[in-house]
């Protein structure tokens, strides 16, 4: 077999050494534009993982890798005048030109031809001397661009601007640099890459740097700056410069990755951003994982190349999904300037969903125990509880741990009980199983929460265009044949066959917050500790919000301020009635998932508004607005949006998403992304199994005599 | 979790006699459910009209489309099918619905393919809220809805109408991510206890090749995804043991093997796997 490589990176040259070393291609070409020792970027940094690999795929070029590695295990960050170190985060990291020299020598003596400044090719014109042509020609990759269409390319800026520079000065661990200036947040990722330099990345968001006026400054007067910005934490030292621009991060994803005889590996195939520090990792495992298919499948090279997308799209998606959270934490550093010190940084830890409470306590138990004694309010304690079973203390109650349950027969142990939506009246109902709140409706109920350590939250809606539906063990959203007449901000109705509502007039207004006020006052005099109100998922209060469910004219529609007029007159007038001492919460759909509804940005302000009139607590939710919504379901799909509420709205929050396991919880609540977390607990087979035993299972193994 | 077999009612050679003695071997073994695949502008048998078929063979094993395009369907017909089916089995229909990826399904029944994802809410709607039951016979009561799908709508129409969610195919790794997304949904719009989950894979135990070759030509339409289809094709029994094993790790409920091939000794081979 033949192989042309085009591009003489990290990965087209590993990719070439393993085909050569492996006797799998007689031929095996690189051909790279610059010259050999061309250099852009400094240092590219290597987990102990991808180590492993390395070794694995070839040992000799792992040896003289690591003899010249830098490494460390720990992780400083420099945050409002104080410097927090993290351990146990083992990296390594390699200047680029090293690496780069190391693999070309590799190839060299394999015998792989390497063909230096030479303009790429036309691979089509490539094709026909080789039977493999790989682009590993990066993230702007020519070769790519030909056949976008085949490859379904797309290139999407992300993050923040970043500039990328070294430094002589070298670091003793990775570090994060945060500094507010006038202008903004900027901040800085760096690491050392040998025993006399470091990589020294700065980045702001886009605002930050054209208010900083960089758009307008030249290399030279860019680096004087940052080397202003950061002179303390520099030290006397210099930045150094190598065509150092400001950059867009281009987030490049392609649906398949081989077209007949074209293979993409690395950056041409996918990017992951830099603040994960997986883009080198990722190119040179695809190399590895393209020569073991091509192994595998010897003679068949559709069948390696299918092998291959199939090996490595799960992995990478998984870090580019981690690395799209990370470059959207440090675009909205800012907003989380108010948290202390220790939680800022915990938050910065898990920013990507790749180290969590439990992780992090195996490779840091003294950063967790200082944070869980820290979270827990205690003066110096020697043992703090882990942050789900921390207290929770909010208008004048006191939650005794951050655990919700919202479905009944949970058993105990929970900080909160939640109800089922129960209505303000019998026309607010959604189906006709659901309760309407009398005097006494919910008095056994509190008394059980109560008896079980746990205070009690009532969920209080008016359905609106979503009542008179058939029971929601049958479906949700399906109308009864003989209903009651429904209201709505609009006569709009919700969903297929949904009865028309009645647009809500002014003395439908007034009666709706009386049934509001007189319902919260029942809730009251029956010891209810939260009252939630239901602004969410398209009920009566939520279609207000909307300009998809509210197109009125009058007072009550147009801009968001009309549209939050009637809700917030419910909410003063709860309110009102409502103790001072019991927690006020609204459950609120921050986004609609919806074009032309509300957006994030839109949410953010509704909370706001709500805390500014009382509202203690923010249930964040989202969709459902209208039915053909577009929702984003996965593992805690709510949380990123309760982080951003409680940041931005600074209104703490409660947040569910289908959140499974305890570390899910402490890391949610430690990181400041919410103050009380729904637990779904799906049931274990070691349940069933301790719960009813077999017959027979008295500790003796029965065994059955063969037949 | 249960194991359903497919019946090659999309396979070339799936004849008359062969369906119908397939069906009957697999009632007669360890399958809990007979399944079938949708295709309007391909050979092969139309969905309820093979299960109909398999419904007089059988007496045990659910009947199950995973999935039918419903869209390409009229509303009310594709109730009366499957009430039909559904009087005709006493009761064993499972419906899976999903709104169908074919282009050419679509421009071959005369039905807009841009607004499929509305009028399959309409039908799941309908199916369930029992609208025009009164007009449209057999009675509905007790068809088991699926929906499938894998957009974040697909999810919120599956939690709002359907009882269980029908996986698409792939390594269990894929479905217990889509099983995730599954219960997320169900939780959100609030149903009680949980979907029910089903999964699906390809099998192939006799003649691989003849298997391979009917994949790629089924899913040609998808351009390059044909050899992904044919690289997780099963084509070992330790391969089928591991991605059973697999799939009730992550909680899968009913598993659901299809034929590549119609040879009839394929039903007691993969028996013989799984039993």
């Amino acid at each position: 077999m033949n192989v042309a490589i085009l591009g003489g990176g990290p990965a087209g040259l590993y990719l070439a050494l393993l085909l050569k070393n492996a006797g799998l291609a007689d031929d095996v070409r690189v051909v790279e534009r610059n010259a050999p020792d061309a250099t852009f970027g400094w240092g590219v940094v290597f987990s102990e993982e991808t180590l492993g690999a390395l070794r694995d795929a070839d040992p000799e070029t792992h040896l003289a890798i690591t003899d010249t590695f830098a490494r460390w295990d720990r992780l400083d960050i420099h945050y409002r005048g104080r410097l927090l170190s993290s351990r146990g985060h083992s990296f390594s990291a390699i200047a680029r030109t090293r690496l780069l020299a190391i693999l070309q020598e590799r190839c060299r003596s394999l015998g792989v031809r390497l063909e230096f400044g030479r303009e790429l090719a036309d691979p089509a014109l490539l094709a026909e001397e080789a039977d493999l042509v790989v682009a590993a020609d990066g993230a702007n990759s020519a070769s790519r661009h030909s056949r976008e269409q085949a490859f379904g390319t797309s290139v999407e800026p992300e993050g923040c601007k970043y500039v990328w520079f070294g430094t002589d000065l070298v670091f003793d661990a990775f570090t994060f640099i945060f500094r507010e200036t006038e202008h903004g947040f900027f901040q800085v990722h760096a690491y050392p890459f040998d025993e006399h330099a470091s990589t020294f990345i700065v980045e702001c968001p886009e605002p930050v740097w054209r208010r900083a006026g960089l758009d307008r400054l030249g290399e030279e007067e860019s680096l004087a700056f940052c080397e202003t910005l950061f002179a303390a934490e520099l030290d006397g030292h210099r930045l150094l410069s190598n065509r150092s621009l400001w950059l867009d991060f281009p987030k490049v994803q392609n649906r398949v990755w081989h077209d007949g005889r074209l293979v993409l590996v690395g950056d041409a195939a996918h990017t992951a951003h830099f603040s994960i520090g997986s883009g080198t990792k990722l190119a040179m495992e695809d190399s590895i994982a393209l020569a073991n298919a091509l192994l595998r499948r010897r003679g068949n090279l559709d069948a390696a190349l299918v092998d291959y997308e199939l090996e490595r799209q799960p992995v990478v998606e998984r870090f580019q999904q981690a690395a799209s959270e990370s470059a959207a934490y440090f675009g909205r550093v800012a907003s989380y300037r108010h948290l202390e010190p220790i939680q800022f940084a915990f938050n910065l830890l898990t920013r990507s969903g790749r180290i969590t409470h439990a992780s992090l306590t195996v490779r840091d138990p003294g950063f967790t125990r200082v944070l869980d004694a820290w979270f827990a309010e205690e003066q110096r304690p020697r043992v703090a509880p882990p942050p789900m079973f921390a207290p929770l203390r909010l208008a004048g109650r006191t939650f005794p741990n951050r655990v919700v349950v919202a479905d009944e027969g949970a058993g105990g142990g929970a900080g909160l009980v939640l109800s089922e939506v129960v209505a303000v009246s019998a026309e607010g109902r959604t189906t006709p199983e659901c309760r309407v709140l009398e005097d006494d409706s919910l008095a056994e109920e509190v008394a059980a929460a109560h008896e079980a350590g746990a205070l009690f939250g009532l969920q209080l809606g008016h359905a609106g265009r979503r009542g008179a539906t058939q029971p929601r063990s049958r479906g949700v959203d399906v109308p009864l044949f003989d209903g009651w007449p429904l209201v709505s901000a609009s006569p709009v109705p919700y969903g297929p066959f949904s009865a028309v509502p009645a647009e809500l007039d002014e003395d439908g207004m007034v009666a709706v917050r009386a049934d509001f006020a007189a319902a919260s006052g029942r809730a009251a005099a029956m010891g209810v500790d939260v009252l939630e109100l239901d602004f969410a998922h398209g009920y009566l209060l939520a279609s207000f919000l909307s300009p998809l469910s509210n197109r009125r004219d009058d007072a009550y529609g147009g801009t968001l301020a009309r549209r939050l007029r009637f809700p917030l007159s419910v909410l003063d007038a709860v309110r009102d009635v409502w103790p001072e001492d019991a927690v006020l919460a609204v459950r609120l759909s921050v986004t609609d998932w919806a074009r032309g509804g509300l957006d994030v940005d839109d949410g953010i302000a509704v909370a706001q508004a709500m805390r500014e009139h009382g509202c203690d607590l923010v249930h964040t939710v989202a969709g459902q607005t209208v039915a053909g919504d577009r929702p984003e379901y996965r593992r805690g799909f709510l949380t990123g949006l309760s982080d951003r509420v409680r940041a931005e709205a600074r209104v703490p929050t409660l947040v569910g998403g289908y959140l499974t396991t305890p570390d899910e919880v402490n890391t949610i609540v430690a990181s400041g992304r919410a103050d009380l977390c729904i637990l779904d607990l799906p049931p274990s087979p070691l349940e069933r199994e301790l719960g009813a035993p077999r017959e027979g299972s008295d500790g003796l193994l029965l065994v059955e005599s063969g037949g | 979790m249960n194991i359903g077999v497919g019946l090659p009612n999309t396979t070339p050679g799936g004849d008359g006699p062969l369906l119908v003695e397939w069906a009957r071997r697999a009632d007669a073994g360890p399958f809990s459910s007979l399944a079938v695949l949708d295709r309007i502008a391909y050979g092969g048998v139309e969905p309820f009209v093979a299960l109909a078929a398999a419904a007089g063979t059988t007496e045990r094993a659910r009947l199950a489309t995973m999935v039918a395009a419903g869209p390409l369907r009229p509303t009310a017909l594709l109730a009366k099918q499957a009430a039909s089916v559904h009087a005709l089995s006493q009761g064993r229909l499972t419906l899976g619905l999903a709104v169908g990826a074919r282009a050419e399904d679509f421009e071959a029944t005369g039905v807009e393919y841009r607004t499929r994802g509305r009028r399959l809410d309409e039908q799941l709607a309908y199916l369930r809220g029992d609208v025009d039951a009164d007009r449209v016979g057999p009675a509905r009561d007790g068809i088991e809805l699926l929906v499938g799908g894998g957009s974040g709508q697909a999810y919120a129409r599956m939690a709002r109408y359907a009882d269980g969610y029908a996986h698409g195919g792939g390594p269990p790794r894929a479905f217990a991510g889509a099983a995730a997304r599954a219960n997320a949904a169900w939780r959100d719009l609030g149903r009680p206890g949980r979907p029910s989950l089903w999964g699906q894979g390809y099998f192939a135990l006799g003649d691989v090749e003849r298997g391979n070759a009917y994949l790629r030509d089924y899913y040609a339409f998808t351009g390059p995804f044909a050899e992904r289809v044919v690289a997780a094709n099963l084509t070992s029994p330790r391969a089928i043991k591991d991605f059973v094993r697999g799939y009730e790790q992550e909680g899968c409920d009913e598993l659901v093997l299809f034929p590549t091939v119609a040879d009839i000794d394929e039903v007691d081979r993969l028996a013989e796997v799984v039993a």
